[in-house]
């Protein structure tokens, strides 16, 4: 379903991703780990057509997203790491919006935003304006539209990124429920080693770029000899904090250097 | 099509829930028209030109719909910055039509902005020669619209943040408004200002604007029609080539 063969992106000379390669199969879970600023983000980005790459190639459900980008992004769903709403829209004109661009049809539309307004406990508030939700109910709304076009492949950027323990589990209960009953792939990534564990069939850790290991749970568990997925990932990738950690800031000055560099 | 419509119908919703933007812009137009209007009128009476309000009425409603298109690059900004931009992006729809429904959408709002002005304007004395050339006054309200809109895009495209938006603004926007004829009649001016003149795009606009509503056009319609025709279609290109080229 997601072939990527010696893929590479740089900002600059910057290296962000470096030279992987990997394979998520047609109704697989595939979780995406590793420690801030490894590149996660940034492969999901070439992955959904957002970002070219420098080099190598991807090929999802045997499209070229670079070339082939609107056929790509009629079989995938996002939920972004960052915010994508508009503020000042309601819940339900953000889902209505996202279903007129994904040309759900009307009453199909209708209907798939209630069931998940009411899945994810926002059918009650669906009128207001989404500068007035917290946190945690953006983030549902976010989740509840990259899952209103039924994508056969989705693909989740710390979805559960400020979700308290409910709606936590009411998302992976979901997306399990989605990926047995529908087929639906999934390549998530998170920070929460325990989600992992519970939904993944694979988990690639990738850290400074490179995937540095590739298997089932157990099996990473095993070659490292370690008890739990979150000790098998500091064997992986150490304990040091990143210096990447990147915010906007960061990403600013990095670009700012390489172009200085040039 | 229907992106373009849907996205078209967000700028105009949210345009009609920011009540308070909506007040607060229409301040500065108002100050031009009343004290300039009220202020040089028997300046300009003595002068032989007839009535100042009348003269700057067209000038004011074009200013008007001048901020208003450019302010879409603003709002490009800020939908980048606010992520909204990256769902729309990776939307199955080619990038044109979210192009083209920002651009309507935005060109409709400051139409919308610009018939207010031109209301109150109504309101204070100002009267069209005839109403045979409202509607083309309406086409030379949305050129300017759709003109100014592009060159938001094209610079709200380029840039990712909201100083150096508005550093190229201040740099662009008084100069093409001061330079367009909107205050002050094209004949009789230093040669220099001529030419700054001819080269402002404002300036076509206007006078097709002040040609159509005051039959008093110092270009004629067919030469004003065809510059801001050219240029909605040039630069709506170019606004589309950079917004093209966005990356996220
Ligand atoms: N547009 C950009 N310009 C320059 N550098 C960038 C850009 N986008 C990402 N980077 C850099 O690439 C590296 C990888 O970033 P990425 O966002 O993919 O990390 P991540 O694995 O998603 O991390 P996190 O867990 O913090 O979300 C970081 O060092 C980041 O600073
Ligand atoms: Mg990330």
């Amino acid at each position: 379903m997601i072939v990527v063969q010696n893929l590479t992106r740089k900002f600059g000379e910057f290296v962000a991703v470096h030279d992987i390669s990997f394979a998520v199969e047609p109704g697989e879970i595939f979780a995406f780990l590793g420690p801030n600023g490894a590149g996660k983000t940034t492969t999901i980005k070439i992955l959904t057509t957002l970002l070219p790459p420098t080099s190598g190639q991807v090929r999802i459900d045997g499209l070229d997203p670079t070339r082939q980008s609107t056929e790509v992004r009629k079989r995938i769903g996002i939920v972004f790491q960052d915010p994508s709403l508009d503020q000042n829209l309601s819940a339900w004109e953000n889902l209505d919006l996202h279903g007129a661009l994904y040309h759900v049809p009307r009453k199909i539309r209708r209907q798939r935003m209630q069931s998940l307004l009411e899945l994810f406990g926002l059918w009650e508030r669906r009128d207001e304006l989404v500068k007035q939700y917290s946190g945690g109910m953006m983030r549902r709304l976010e989740i509840a539209r990259g899952l209103l076009h039924t994508p056969r492949i989705l693909f989740l950027d710390e979805p559960t990124l400020g979700l308290d323990p409910q709606s936590r589990n009411q998302l992976w209960t979901h997306v399990k429920q989605l990926n047995r009953d529908e087929g639906v792939t999934v390549f998530l990534t998170t920070h929460y080693m325990d989600e992992a564990d519970r939904v993944a069939g694979r988990i690639a850790i990738i850290d400074h770029g490179r995937i540095v290991s590739l298997g089932t749970s157990a099996e990473l568990k095993s070659s490292t000899g370690s008890a739990t997925l979150e000790e098998a990932f500091l064997a992986l990738t150490g304990t040091e904090i990143r210096d990447e950690s990147a915010g906007a800031t960061d990403q600013m000055r990095r670009a700012a250097r390489a172009w200085r560099g040039r | 099509m229907g992106a373009i419509y849907v996205l078209w119908l967000r700028e105009l919703k949210r345009y009609f829930r920011s009540r308070v933007q909506i007040i607060a812009s229409l301040g500065q137009p108002l100050l031009y028209l009343l004290a300039l209007g009220y202020g040089l009128s028997p300046v300009f009476r003595r002068g032989g030109e007839g009535n100042y309000l009348q003269f700057v009425a067209p000038g004011v409603i074009a200013m008007t719909v001048l901020f208003s298109s450019l302010f879409s690059g603003i709002q490009l900004i800020w939908d980048r910055q606010f992520g909204f931009l990256k769902e729309t992006l990776v939307a199955p729809v080619p990038r044109l039509h979210i192009m083209i429904g920002r651009t309507c959408g935005a060109a409709s709002t400051a139409m919308i902005q610009g018939l207010l002005v031109a209301v109150v304007a109504f309101a204070a004395g100002f009267r069209p020669a005839g109403w045979a050339g409202i509607p083309l006054a309406f086409a030379f309200l949305a050129l300017v619209a759709v003109v100014f809109t592009a060159v938001g895009t094209t610079v709200g495209s380029t840039l990712r943040d909201m100083q150096g938006f508005q550093m190229v603004m201040n740099f662009l926007v008084m100069p093409i408004f001061f330079l367009s004829g909107a205050l002050y009649p094209l004949e009789h001016i230093p040669v220099l200002l001529t030419a700054l003149t001819r080269i402002d795009p404002l300036t076509y606009g206007v006078d097709g604007l002040r040609g159509a509503l005051i039959a008093r056009g110092h270009f004629s319609a067919l030469v004003d029609l065809t510059v801001m025709g050219t240029l909605a279609v040039v630069l709506t290109w170019v606004g589309a080539w950079r917004f093209s080229r966005i990356e996220i």
